[in-house]
């Protein structure tokens, strides 16, 4: 990068190869372990990447730091994302992630808190990790304590009454210390939302439900960066962020294709995402 | 019993300022005094008790010490997932505590009776189940729960419950109490309905049937040792509790004895078998109507005992 580039230009580029770099990551250790939500990671990797290089206060060498900000993966299917960037922050080694889904690994297939440093709940079935986050910025506010509380949920998992009852209780409790970003790539495991339960008017719902709503582009860093330093939105309102994603984005035969949720490429695909994801000769591992 | 549970809640709370108590939208009027002396740690979550139960395992990852409290059936079952993953498995220091266990609110029918939530909690690992039988032990039970670290589960009866102890007693969790010592049989029974198994063994005592009460107020662990014990010295087992016979205490003390070869020991499980309670009436009517009742157990005994009359001369006094 050029050094006339004012500071926070640089930053952009740097996080932008941060992306890009955890992506590569993550497609690898997903695509070596033979198993992993492939396209609901690659949904999520920049929203990732940029709560963990640009907002959340946190120290991996103080991880239990109580005045930390949290953040929980509450659709904790797309964990790899989540294990790349732990990884590459030092949370735990890198070499872990060769061990992702294996016998022996602290690594599987939905994040454990007792086992992953730097994980803050144990997700995996849907409509959990939401509530449990309210209840760390309730816990939050009980002690005038100035830390963030930021979940990611799914699209789909918005389909559980949990959510709702969550989103109600926040509200009343006035806990604008809480930030949900939805990841909307509008596809769930069958098909898309709109063809199985659709969530729309969604904006209008949480509007409904006493949030303060924002609306971004899920893959731009730049609007993340910004949407995320603005928090809280209202004093005394809960922040929703739905943040306009695609499934298995950046992959050209995944995007937009829901027969993709779980499925794995084979030799011919992988050559695809070599090429797409700029993973040069990736694939021969698979030959 | 809830009054002895509120009124340590209050005690530990004054004590402990981490101490949070949490209702889904029952019992709002009895928490009064709690509500005034601790402004915000009284958190009413409206009637949504899976939402209360995930929030408190949050509120606990950040060193809060819940009391979740509703009635009993509704905490268990409508929450169950949210217990099992966001307290259990995450190892979360929630107290759930279930009010109105068993059928004690009798008039209001099946839907508020909560007769198969000992079977549900106790497959759930790290989970402790205390399920006092009268207001001193729920007092005991209390204190126990909040100086344990991790999920527990506090099995409450509700107002009214008259009392088992007299004098103060060593309440240690995971130990069974011998309330009376007899070596004919022994009865083994929990929560409220130990009162009537009281009742019954003062009435076989007159008929010369000399019956030990064990009282066992941790359901989990369970004491295996009080069990064995009894097995070894008494000819027969009767279990008595306010709930199912499948996965309740019965079921508890049948893997206990069938693990230390007790198995030709004459045993039966007294409890619902295989229904939901039956009818509505006062909660002591609910007791003969569901075959809880003192003369039930009395008649459960002798049926028992019969089938070890030829060792048991005084039962043969006893005409069933």
């Amino acid at each position: 990068m050029s050094k006339s580039f004012p500071a926070e230009f640089s930053k952009m580029i740097d996080i932008k190869e941060k992306a890009k770099e955890l992506k590569k990551e993550m497609i690898k250790t997903i695509c070596r372990a033979g198993g992993g939500h492939m396209p609901a990671s690659l949904s999520i990797i920049d929203i990732l990447t940029v709560l963990y290089y640009s907002t959340l206060q946190i120290d991996p060498d103080n991880s239990d730091d109580p005045h930390r900000d949290r953040f929980i993966l509450s659709k904790g299917h797309a964990c790899v994302a989540l294990y790349v960037v732990l990884a590459d922050k030092g949370f735990f080694g890198k070499h872990h992630l060769t061990t992702y889904g294996k016998f022996g690994s602290i690594l599987g297939g939905h994040p454990d808190m007792h086992k992953i440093p730097g994980v803050e709940a144990s997700t995996g079935s849907l409509g959990h990790g939401f509530p449990f986050g309210v209840g760390m910025a309730l816990s939050g506010k009980l002690d005038d304590e100035t830390y963030r509380v930021f979940t990611l949920l799914g699209d789909g998992e918005c389909q559980e009454g949990s959510i709702w009852e969550a989103a109600m209780f926040a509200s009343h409790q006035k806990l604008d210390n809480l930030i949900a970003i939805i990841d909307y790539n509008k596809q769930q495991a069958m098909d898309y939302l709109d063809k199985i339960v659709s969530l729309e008017p969604f904006v209008e719902k949480w509007r409904a439900f006493g949030w303060e709503v924002r609306e971004v582009d899920g893959h731009d860093l730049n609007q993340l960066i910004e949407i995320f330093n603005t928090c809280p939105f209202v004093k005394g309102k809960p922040n929703l962020i739905i943040a306009h994603t695609t499934k298995g984005k950046g992959i050209s035969f995944m995007e937009h294709e829901p027969l993709w949720h779980y499925r794995m490429p084979n030799l011919e695909e992988m050559k695809i995402v070599s090429k797409d994801l700029g993973l040069g000769d990736f694939w021969k591992e698979f030959e | 019993m809830r009054n002895a549970y509120l009124s340590t809640l209050y005690q530990l709370a004054k004590s402990n300022k981490n101490i949070l108590a949490l209702v889904a939208d029952n019992g709002t009027i009895v928490y009064d005094k709690y509500r005034e002396d601790f402004t915000g740690r009284f958190i009413n979550f409206g009637i949504s008790e899976a939402n209360m139960i995930s929030v408190a395992a949050g509120l606990a990852s950040c060193g809060k010490v819940p009391f979740a409290y509703t009635i009993a059936n509704f905490l268990t079952f409508r929450a169950y997932e949210q217990i099992r993953n966001d307290v259990c498995l995450q190892k979360m220091n929630v107290k759930i505590v279930g009010i109105g266990a068993g059928f004690v609110y009798s008039d209001l029918g099946p839907t508020h009776h909560s007769t198969e939530d000992i079977a549900v909690m106790r497959v759930l690992p790290e989970m402790i189940i205390l399920s006092p039988s009268d207001p001193l032990e729920a007092v005991k039970a209390t204190n126990a729960a909040a100086h344990i670290v991790g999920p527990v589960y506090l099995r409450l009866a509700t107002g009214g419950t008259p009392k088992i102890y007299e004098s103060d007693y060593v309440f240690e969790v995971g130990k069974g109490v011998t309330l009376r010592e007899g070596n004919d049989m022994a009865i083994i029974a929990t929560g409220s309905i130990v009162h009537e198994a009281v009742q019954a063994v003062n009435e076989l005592e007159e008929l010369g049937i000399s019956v030990r009460l064990i009282n066992i107020h941790t359901i989990k662990p369970i004491d295996r040792e009080i069990i064995i014990k009894a097995a070894m010295e008494t000819q027969a087992i009767l279990t008595i509790e306010e709930h199912s016979i499948t996965g309740g205490l019965g079921s508890c003390v049948a893997e206990v004895l069938a693990e230390a070869n007790c198995v030709y020991h004459s045993f039966k499980r007294l409890g619902l078998n295989d229904v939901f309670p039956q009818g509505y009436g006062n909660y002591q009517e609910m007791k003969v109507l569901n075959g809880l009742s003192k003369d039930d157990i009395v008649k459960e005994v002798n049926n028992l005992l019969n089938v070890k009359r030829s060792i048991l001369p005084s039962s043969s006094d006893y005409a069933v």
